[in-house]
């Protein structure tokens, strides 16, 4: 971080600098732990719960999904303004092809258990050809993104009704509807080994990139801070695995059939829900978004593009082609999300997505992405995901009206750019 | 004599109605520099965009070492070891030096990722000997100083083994002191066998620099001599009144 003009106490500035963190990250937690405190004092404990802290995961997974793919789009300076369109319609084809199409064209009986994975293979397809069409308008037809997205928004969302003649369809296949949250998740024990594995990997990560560093003669960072960071990724990650663990499935469930939970009878057992697939989903979406955009060609050209596509185009990139390659994985992430959303619901319908291009955006700026371009990270996207989720399910949970929950949510957006904005002119950054 | 490197041949391109640069010919030879003068809007950048694959030219020919050659996109042109340095660095701000250096040609690990650390270290050494007072690897351009940033399009240039180099005016950002180490890199380059088009506004610099000098004028040709054979006065008289005083003597 370039904090020359920045008037801060020599020590704080030193422990960060020696900790090498990202001072926007830290903002960003920061803010988040804000709401979640504020709103724990306003609800007398109920915020921070196992159980609310667990739906507030879930409940963020659909928008946070399509907020990484956001990011390429509004870092090489365009907008998507039709992802949630772009959901309905994936969901509509999905719901179709495993309640309708495939069992009536290809007579695969219902609940065969290939019919999920066919279905979610479509969706994606559709997802990705819809968005490369739109890339394809914007890149090699100099259509503004603005426009074909605009126009996309209002497509798609009536191609999704077209398709279910406006019906709800449902009910979705039971692996399908696995990915929905509450309904599909890992329990305490696989809960716990996907938390180990991902720490291992973790303080892997860390140490070879220090033992790369040493091995280029760069300067490294002391122990101290090194294992510091390490504590505390480990530390995250653990308690993020105790805090879902710690939601136990509540007894009249058990009751409903104790053998799943383990459990010969429903009296004295204890079961947990532990880590949800959607948020595993999540999670890897995250991790292969982040490479994409750290270690790959795709993801430098589409940073470059974003900071100087003059430069971009005469250092030899495709920048056309890149377009289509960013608005393709959004569709691609756009459908997954659609997996998600509609599993959770158990249903494709009608209004699904309604708004989330407006969520999806907000996180994305909230998550430091700068509209100017060339600025913007994933992790960043998903806690701006969480921080508005916490906002809407906390007011929900203080009762605030909708009318209100939406005029504190866009104004939040907008202060959100606001601080951006006076941190970056304060440390100089672009 | 070899063939010359470079050969354009009565290249000519216009938007719209402006005939940027019209019917002109102009050769470069290895371990030379040609320097371009001529007023703002002479046609000096575009005649040079044309060969490092910005433009597409209208009409003409480019020759490269006595072979005709293709030249339709920054890439084609560095598939010849042509590298350019724009007038208007052509550089990404938001990133770090190594980046920008290696935009386009990344090394990567063998599983195909960008090998950050290895450009980095690349990078260090090719500042070690252009710029050693060159030390912000980490930020992003954006925070270096106009010397500084030019120093990256110069090592990205430099770095690739380029055979022919064009600079669109690589001083005019720059103080007297780094002036001094771009003039002192040409020679050194020269040396080394390049060809090099340079492009500047400074009469003297150019004189002591190069070895032939070419004046364009509304984007016309105005005449090319051995920097031996003729002054600074009629060099400028050559940019002012788009004659050459030889010709007409
Ligand atoms: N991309 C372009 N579009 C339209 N006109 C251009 C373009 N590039 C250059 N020109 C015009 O071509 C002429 C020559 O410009 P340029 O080559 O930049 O001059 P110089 O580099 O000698 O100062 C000018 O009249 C300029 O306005
Ligand atoms: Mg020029």
């Amino acid at each position: 971080m370039s904090d020359a003009s920045k008037p801060a106490t020599p020590q704080r500035r030193s422990l960060l600098q020696s900790l090498e963190v990202d001072t926007r990250l830290l903002g960003m937690i920061g803010a988040f732990l804000l709401v979640c405190i504020v709103f724990n004092l306003l609800t007398d404990g109920r915020f921070l719960t196992p159980r609310n802290l667990f739906n507030l995961t879930i409940q963020t997974v659909s928008v946070a999904i399509m907020a990484t793919g956001m990011i390429f789009v509004i870092v090489t300076r365009h907008i998507d303004l039709s992802v949630g369109a772009l959901l309905a319609t994936c969901t509509a084809v999905m719901a179709m092809t495993q309640t309708s199409w495939l069992p009536n064209m290809l007579g695969l009986e219902l609940g065969h258990p290939m019919i999920p994975w066919i279905s979610i293979a479509i969706g994606l397809v559709t997802g990705a050809v819809i968005g490369a069409g739109q890339g394809w308008l914007i890149g090699y037809q100099g259509i503004p993104a603005f426009i074909v997205t605009l126009g996309g928004l209002l497509i798609w969302r009536n191609v999704g009704w077209y398709l279910t003649d406006g019906a709800t369809i449902g009910p979705l296949d039971k692996t399908y509807i696995l990915f929905g949250g509450i309904n599909g998740t890992l329990g305490a024990t696989l809960s716990w080994i996907v938390g180990g594995v991902a720490l291992v990997a973790a303080l892997y990560a860390l140490f070879s990139a220090r033992r790369t560093k040493i091995s280029h003669g760069f300067s490294v960072k002391p122990v101290w801070a090194e294992a510091l960071v390490m504590g505390v990724v480990g530390t995250a990650i653990m308690g993020f695995v105790a805090i879902l663990n710690a939601y136990t499935v509540p007894s009249r469930v058990i009751a409903r059939n104790p053998s799943l939970y383990g459990c010969e009878t429903a009296e004295g057992c204890v079961a947990s829900y532990g880590i949800p697939y959607s948020v595993l989903l999540l999670i890897a979406v995250a991790i292969v978004m982040t490479v994409i955009a750290r270690r790959t060609r795709l993801g430098r050209y589409i940073f470059a593009t974003g900071g100087n596509p003059d430069a971009a185009e005469l250092s030899g990139i495709n920048t056309r082609l890149l377009t289509v390659k960013i608005f393709a994985m959004v569709g691609v992430l756009c459908a997954l999300a659609g997996v998600v959303a509609s599993a959770r619901l158990g249903y494709h319908t009608n209004d699904i997505g309604v708004l989330d291009e407006l969520r999806v955006i907000a996180a994305a700026v909230i998550g430091g992405t700068a509209l100017a371009g060339g600025v913007g990270t994933i992790y960043g996207a998903i806690i701006g995901a969480l921080i508005m989720q916490s906002l809407q399910s906390g007011m929900a949970m203080v009762g605030v009206d909708a009318p209100y929950q939406n005029i504190v949510v866009g104004a939040v957006l907008v202060l959100a750019v606001w601080i951006d904005i006076q941190y970056r002119k304060r440390t100089g950054a672009k | 004599m070899s063939a010359p490197l470079v050969q354009m041949k009565n290249v000519s391109i216009a938007f719209g109605g402006v005939r940027a640069v019209d019917n002109v010919s102009i050769d470069l030879h290895a371990g030379e520099v040609v320097g371009l003068l001529g007023h703002n809007g002479a046609g000096k950048s575009t005649l040079i965009k044309m060969l490092s694959g910005a433009y597409k030219m209208d009409s003409g020919e480019i020759w490269i070492e006595g072979n005709k050659a293709t030249i339709n996109s920054p890439r084609d042109s560095r598939d010849y070891n042509i590298e350019t340095i724009y007038q208007t660095l052509a550089l990404a701000d938001n990133l770090d030096a190594a980046s920008n250096l290696f935009l386009g040609r990344e090394l990567t690990t063998p599983m195909g990722f960008v090998d950050d650390s290895r450009m980095e270290a690349e990078t260090r050494k090719i500042m070690a000997r252009l710029n050693p007072n060159f030390k912000k690897l980490k930020e992003p351009v954006s925070a270096l100083s106009g010397g500084q940033r030019q120093s990256v399009a110069i090592a990205r240039a430099v770095y690739f083994n380029a055979k022919i180099l064009i600079m669109d005016e690589p001083t005019a950002a720059l103080g007297v002191h780094e002036t001094a180490m771009v003039a002192e890199l040409i020679g050194e380059l020269k040396k080394q066998g390049l060809g090099i088009f340079l492009i500047s506004h400074d009469t003297r610099e150019m004189m002591e620099l190069c070895d032939r000098v070419s004046v364009m004028k509304n984007g016309q040709m105005v005449g090319t001599e051995r920097v031996e054979d003729v002054t600074e006065d009629d060099i400028l008289s050559m940019i002012i009144l788009g004659k050459n005083p030889k010709e007409a003597a």
